[in-house]
């Protein structure tokens, strides 16, 4: 289990107040520019960095990040050079989690027990793995685990309960609820649907709860920062880039992440602990 | 090799065959293939299921397919007998029938009212598209917008049968585009809709099921060539597109250990760096991709590599995971034709034995007389002739510098 995952959201507990875990894509649109996006992300209000590494067939993914996936491997793109960034954030924030996430064969093409130690080195905290479902990934969890890395588990409107225990046993870092069945960026749920299925989850786990797929907009963002304990948002950054996949990239989607970053901060009243569970 | 191996235990209850396969998918589509599994179960438990299947065969699809001695073609190699196991007398024109017909009658059963498919030729989609017809399901199949430029008249048959054609423009708008976003329409359709895949490939079940489903073929052929001959043959041999003709003519000879196994890969423009081929046991290594282990093209960072193949049926970067480990273990072995051996053996097979092959199984038909050779005189080969080759003939008019 990543220590710095942990000391992020117990601080977030603290603060009483939802975190934001901001996703780019690796090398979109080249390194250096990507490598300026992920320094800012912090200041600009990202609690947690999700960094996507590329691979050609993402089929969990709506056509931005599949856009963002084949700018990134134009540019030159891997799980080597996703790595190489990771470290190179690392030297100038030695706070702010960041996971990598992707598909599985690039890791398996490095070899899991290369891919944990590479992670290790560069300061990286966790993984999350589309196409790895708990029935497929004890070989990384073992590989992980001499590292203090985090898998970190999905949960999806499919997840019944019986499911549910599968994928929370080994889940760690936090539990990632993918609040539509569909692909990334297509129609958010609803605040209802989101808030009954948050509350489950809680019951079923100590694990904290992020919901993402579908967020875009600040409204929605505070929505569901009411009740869980972090808001994933990655389309639509991913998005700013392709609108100007230049050098401006980075103040555009920085501009976003401050104002989906506000939006999630604002969503509890002050002082007031989370909706549901004792203060 | 263990020679008391036990076939029947392929795959074991995770779905892999040795180190192959699995199930890698999202997590959204985790209930559904394990709900997919409990359902097919169900299904082989039931006498029901297997009467409804085999009164389709005899009556719809036209099973058994003949095993036809072919007789100029064994005088041609001068070798051993060849037999072709005619498998593009179905109708449609291909063994893909054979699985569609056993996936979406358990569709039905399933309570599933939406049927999605992918395809490259448009061989397994115009069979979709025809058992869906039949059985009055609606039904959309997925394809690469390339495809749909270089096979126009199946596009045109599947609209004529009632299906809609959705065009995939992602990645390079082939096959594996195709599936990637079939598995798209999957995950946000998960009540509703049943994902029938075209081979033996994908998360566990499918591997399996398309195998069993396609085993009609090898269990007709060994029947056949028992009654003909009185004995089984030396070689069955067939093309390897996913592989799931193959595999269905390989299973039901598989505990016979004295039968070779021989699959045939697109070797394209040549195996070699260039990866303008499709076979991904000779020229690949185990990677993960839609849903399963198994051989794949890829570069040294585990991307996907496109490759090549003059037949769109065997134009895909990977293949079913139990050929993966039949060729690790030796069980079965794995030879390559590329395009232009291809085109000749297609051309051999039209004007010997008055038979236009569809370039798939042309692939087969180039390695035949490799084959023959090696079995020798006195033995015998089936080699599955699993496609007819109409749908072929703009192609190989191209391929042959001919304008119609
Ligand atoms: C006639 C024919 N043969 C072979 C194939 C390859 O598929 P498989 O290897 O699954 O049999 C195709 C696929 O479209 C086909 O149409």
């Amino acid at each position: 289990m990543s220590v710095r995952l942990a000391s992020r959201f117990d601080a977030l507990k603290r603060e009483g107040r939802a975190g934001l875990v901001a996703y780019v894509m690796a090398s979109d649109p080249d390194h250096e520019t990507c490598f300026e996006i992920l320094r800012g992300l912090p200041t600009a209000g990202a609690d947690v960095i999700e960094l996507g590494f590329p691979f050609t067939d993402p089929m969990a993914d709506g056509p931005s990040i599949q856009k963002a996936a084949l700018r990134a491997l134009k540019a030159g793109g891997s799980l080597t050079r996703t790595l190489d960034l990771a470290r190179r954030f690392r030297e100038t924030d030695k706070d702010t989690p960041l996971i990598l996430m992707g598909y599985a064969n690039p890791i398996e093409s490095m070899g899991y027990a290369p891919f944990a130690e590479a992670m290790h080195a560069c300061g990286a905290d966790g993984v999350i793995i589309v196409d790895l479902p708990p029935e497929e990934d004890t070989a990384l969890r073992a590989a992980f685990d001499a590292h203090g890395l985090s898998i970190i588990r999905l949960a999806t409107p499919t997840t019944d309960d019986n499911r549910l225990t599968k994928v929370l046993d080994g889940a760690s870092g936090f539990l990632y609820y993918v609040s539509v069945a569909g692909v990334t960026g297509a129609n958010a749920a609803t605040a209802d649907a989101v808030r009954a299925a948050v509350s489950r989850l809680k019951r079923a786990t100590q694990l904290p709860v992020a919901v993402g797929f579908g967020v875009r907009e600040p409204e929605a963002a505070r929505e569901i920062a009411r009740t869980a304990d972090a808001v994933v948002v990655g389309s639509a950054f991913v998005d700013e880039i392709a609108a100007a996949p230049g050098p401006e990239a980075v103040e555009r989607v920085l501009r976003k992440v401050r104002i989906l970053s506000e939006a999630v901060r604002q969503a509890r009243e002050p002082g007031r602990a989370m909706e549901g569970t004792p203060a | 090799m263990d020679a008391r191996r036990n076939w029947q235990d392929l795959p074991d209850a995770e779905g892999r065959f040795g180190s192959y396969g699995g199930r890698y998918v999202a997590e959204t589509l985790m209930p559904l293939v394990l709900d997919l599994e409990r359902a097919y179960r169900d299904a082989q438990a039931d006498p029901a299921f297997a009467a409804t299947m085999a009164d389709f065969w005899t009556h719809y699809v036209g099973r058994p397919s003949p095993l036809y001695f072919a007789e100029r073609m064994t005088e041609h190699f001068g070798a051993a007998k060849i037999y072709f196991k005619r498998d593009e007398l179905n109708h449609t024109g291909a063994h893909k029938i054979n699985n569609c017909l056993g996936q979406v009658l358990l569709a039905l059963r399933m309570g599933k009212t939406r049927i999605i498919a992918e395809t490259g030729a448009g061989q397994h989609g115009v069979a979709t598209a025809t058992i869906c017809a039949r059985l009055g399901l609606p039904c959309v199949v997925f394809m690469g917008a390339t495809d749909i430029e270089r096979q126009k008249p199946n596009v045109f048959r599947m609209k004529l049968l009632g299906a809609e054609v959705r065009p995939v423009t992602s990645g390079a708008a082939t096959l594996k585009d195709a599936m990637n976003e079939a598995l798209r329409d999957w995950v946000t359709n998960v009540a509703d809709t049943f994902y029938c895949i075209g081979t033996a490939a994908g998360p566990h079940p499918y591997p399996e099921m398309v195998r069993d489903f396609q085993s009609v073929i090898g269990r007709e052929a060994r029947a056949q060539i028992l009654e003909r001959e009185g004995r089984l043959p030396d070689a069955v041999m067939a093309c390897i597109g996913g592989g799931s003709n193959a595999i269905g003519l390989f299973h039901p000879f598989i505990a016979d250990e004295n039968v070779r196994l021989i699959g045939v890969e697109a070797a394209g423009r040549g195996i070699d760096a260039r990866f303008e081929h499709s076979a991904a046991i000779n020229g690949g290594r185990p990677g993960v991709l839609h849903g399963n282990r198994t051989y794949l093209l890829q570069n040294e960072d585990g991307q996907i590599l496109e490759g090549h193949s003059i037949s769109a049926g065997l134009d895909y970067p990977g293949v079913g995971p139990e050929h993966s480990y039949l060729s690790d273990i030796g069980r079965a072995q794995y030879l390559s034709a590329t395009d232009d051996e291809a085109l000749e053996a297609f051309k051999l097979c039209a004007r010997l034995e008055g038979i236009l092959p569809a370039l798939e199984p042309s692939h087969a038909l180039a390695r035949l007389g490799d084959v023959a050779r090696e079995v020798g005189k006195g033995g015998i080969v089936i080699m599955n002739l699993c496609g007819r080759g109409d749908k072929d003939v703009f192609t190989v008019a191209e391929a042959l510098g001919v304008t119609l």
